[in-house]
């Protein structure tokens, strides 16, 4: 019997723009019903990667599956096993919180009625079904992350991308979403993969990736990357691995 | 029929009017836009086609099978004008959604990308229609309007193909456009050439009289092939030479786009946009 394909399985992915090197021999996994932290400076590579990873660009070197669909060759199964959360705002501000997501739905090919019973479930669970039919431009910071995470959650992914999610919110409504998705891992047994330079967002229990220069310079759960690089803190195997100081925004 | 992805033609039918119904629900929130689209034509023809009404004389040429006035002349060339700043306007929203990253959602759709692209082009197509005709009623009180009824009718197929070859255009030129800002220039390189050097406003033999250069100029031009098949079908015939180029420039323009949104191929795989 051979065993449940990986959630993620990343082997061996670099990328360049022109002559410059964003990704160098990237290789790592995210197992079904896990969190695993992408923890890196800006401009480590985060974003290159999610982009390889959803596709916007093919991946030249090595290769990339979501649930042992190869994104290169399986783009559409695999594509419709992922739910995205991109690190800049992808709402249509124009548009109410319910018609993005009868937008969204479509483009996974949900109906529109499908679209309000599922959409109105999962805002339910946020905290926001008094939202429904806002525009998307009168929620604030916070509340725009949460909608976007049920967006991304409509047609029932099982593996969740979310890259810098928290940028730019205030600490209450970091660790309202931080909590909100490590609940979805839970109940849904969804893998998800956060992307962050953000040391307190990071568990001593969670799968960690430390990306440096386009380099995965560690790849373990938080405790170990701690214990073998022999510090205290994930902020200090960081800054031991990397010789760069992490930003802790709390 | 179902795909790799498990998707059946149902599933296709959902997305592609998901897109199309995005489309026209932006239209109708934008209503400058769809005002602005009706008064640039109406200006053209409420007071420059009425100033040089009698100034201008245009002979009987194909499709016309008498004297016609300016008005009745540059109507075609408006409806195509209409079409062409809607292309226009949609790749605007193109490299809009780019920067705002809404175009992001779109592209990580589990459906093939050739498919998202062609939906969201007919989702174009089918605003500046709806625009075209609206222009036409308005025409209709100004004594503009085929022979018989019938050429509502069978100027649609033309304005299908011509709205398709703007919005594929206008595609293409969006994935070579990185910021906003650099938009002015397609208004002063694309859109004024191709209306001027064209037969929007005055038959090619004029042209041909004053400079052969500019006549051979606008003989290339896609939108005055564009412009002759929406005079022509409008008058119930077809200009076939104008047909085919339409076509051809469509499929050039659609492939362009194609290749220039492909992930492994395209604008933003090099631009890392």
């Amino acid at each position: 019997m051979s065993a449940a394909p990986l959630a993620l399985d990343i082997a061996h992915v670099g990328h360049s723009y022109g002559a410059r090197r964003a990704l160098d021999d990237v290789s790592f996994s995210v197992a079904p019903g896990s969190f695993t932290v992408l923890l890196g400076l800006n401009g480590a590579g985060k974003s290159t990667l999610f982009s390889l990873i959803t596709r916007l660009y093919a991946a030249r070197e090595g290769k990339i599956a979501i649930f042992g669909h190869d994104v290169a060759r399986e783009s559409g199964a695999a594509l419709r096993r992922l739910g995205v959360v991109f690190q800049a705002r992808t709402l249509d501000l124009e548009l109410s919180v319910m018609q993005n997501f009868i937008y969204h739905a479509a483009l996974h090919g949900i109906g529109p009625g499908e679209a309000k019973r599922r959409g109105a479930a999962l805002l339910a669970r946020a905290g926001l079904e008094d939202r429904a039919g806002d525009k998307a431009r009168n929620l604030s910071g916070g509340q725009m992350r949460r909608v976007e995470i049920v967006r991304a959650l409509l047609h029932e992914p099982r593996l969740l991308l979310l890259d810098e999610p928290t940028v730019g919110l205030d600490i209450k409504a970091r660790a309202d979403i931080l909590a909100h998705v490590r609940a979805l891992v839970a109940e849904r047994s969804l893998a998800v993969l956060w992307t962050t330079h953000l040391i307190d967002e990071v568990a001593p229990t969670d799968d960690v990736v430390v990306l440096h220069q386009g380099k995965a310079l560690a790849v373990d759960k938080a405790a170990a990357i701690m214990a073998a690089t022999g510090t205290q803190t994930i902020g200090a195997a960081f800054e031991r691995l990397t010789g760069a100081k992490m930003r802790d925004a709390a | 029929m179902t795909s790799e992805t498990g998707f059946t033609a149902r599933h296709y039918a959902i997305c592609l009017s998901g897109i199309v119904w995005r489309e026209a629900l932006r239209f109708l929130h934008q209503r400058e836009r769809f005002v602005s689209a009706l008064v640039r034509p109406l200006v053209w023809l409420f007071i420059f086609a009425a100033g040089f009404r009698q100034v201008l004389g245009v002979s009987i040429i194909p499709p016309y099978e008498t004297y016609v006035l300016y008005d009745v002349y540059i109507t075609p060339g408006l409806m195509a004008m209409i079409q062409l700043f809607n292309g226009m306007q949609s790749s605007l929203s193109m490299v809009y959604d780019r920067e705002m990253g809404n175009m992001r959602t779109l592209l990580v759709s589990p459906f093939p990308r050739w498919f998202l692209l062609g939906s969201k082009l007919v989702a174009g197509v089918a605003v500046s229609i709806l625009q075209v005709y609206a222009y036409l009623l308005i025409a209709y009180f100004w004594e503009i309007e085929p022979p018989t009824p019938l050429g509502y009718l069978t100027v649609l197929p033309a304005l299908v193909l011509s709205g398709l070859m703007f919005g594929a255009l206008g595609m293409l030129l969006s994935s070579a456009i990185k910021q906003l800002e650099n938009f002015a220039g397609v208004m002063n390189f694309v859109i004024f050439p191709m209306f001027f050097a064209s037969s929007a406003l005055y038959p090619l033999w004029r042209v041909q009289e004053s400079s052969p250069l500019l006549y051979r100029i606008c003989q290339a031009n896609p939108f005055t092939h564009a412009v002759e098949l929406i005079r022509f079908s409008f008058y119930e015939k077809i200009a076939w030479d104008s047909l085919g180029l339409v076509i051809a420039f469509t499929s050039v323009f659609a492939a362009g786009a194609l290749i220039a949104y492909d992930p492994a191929k395209g604008m933003m795989m090099r631009k890392g946009g």
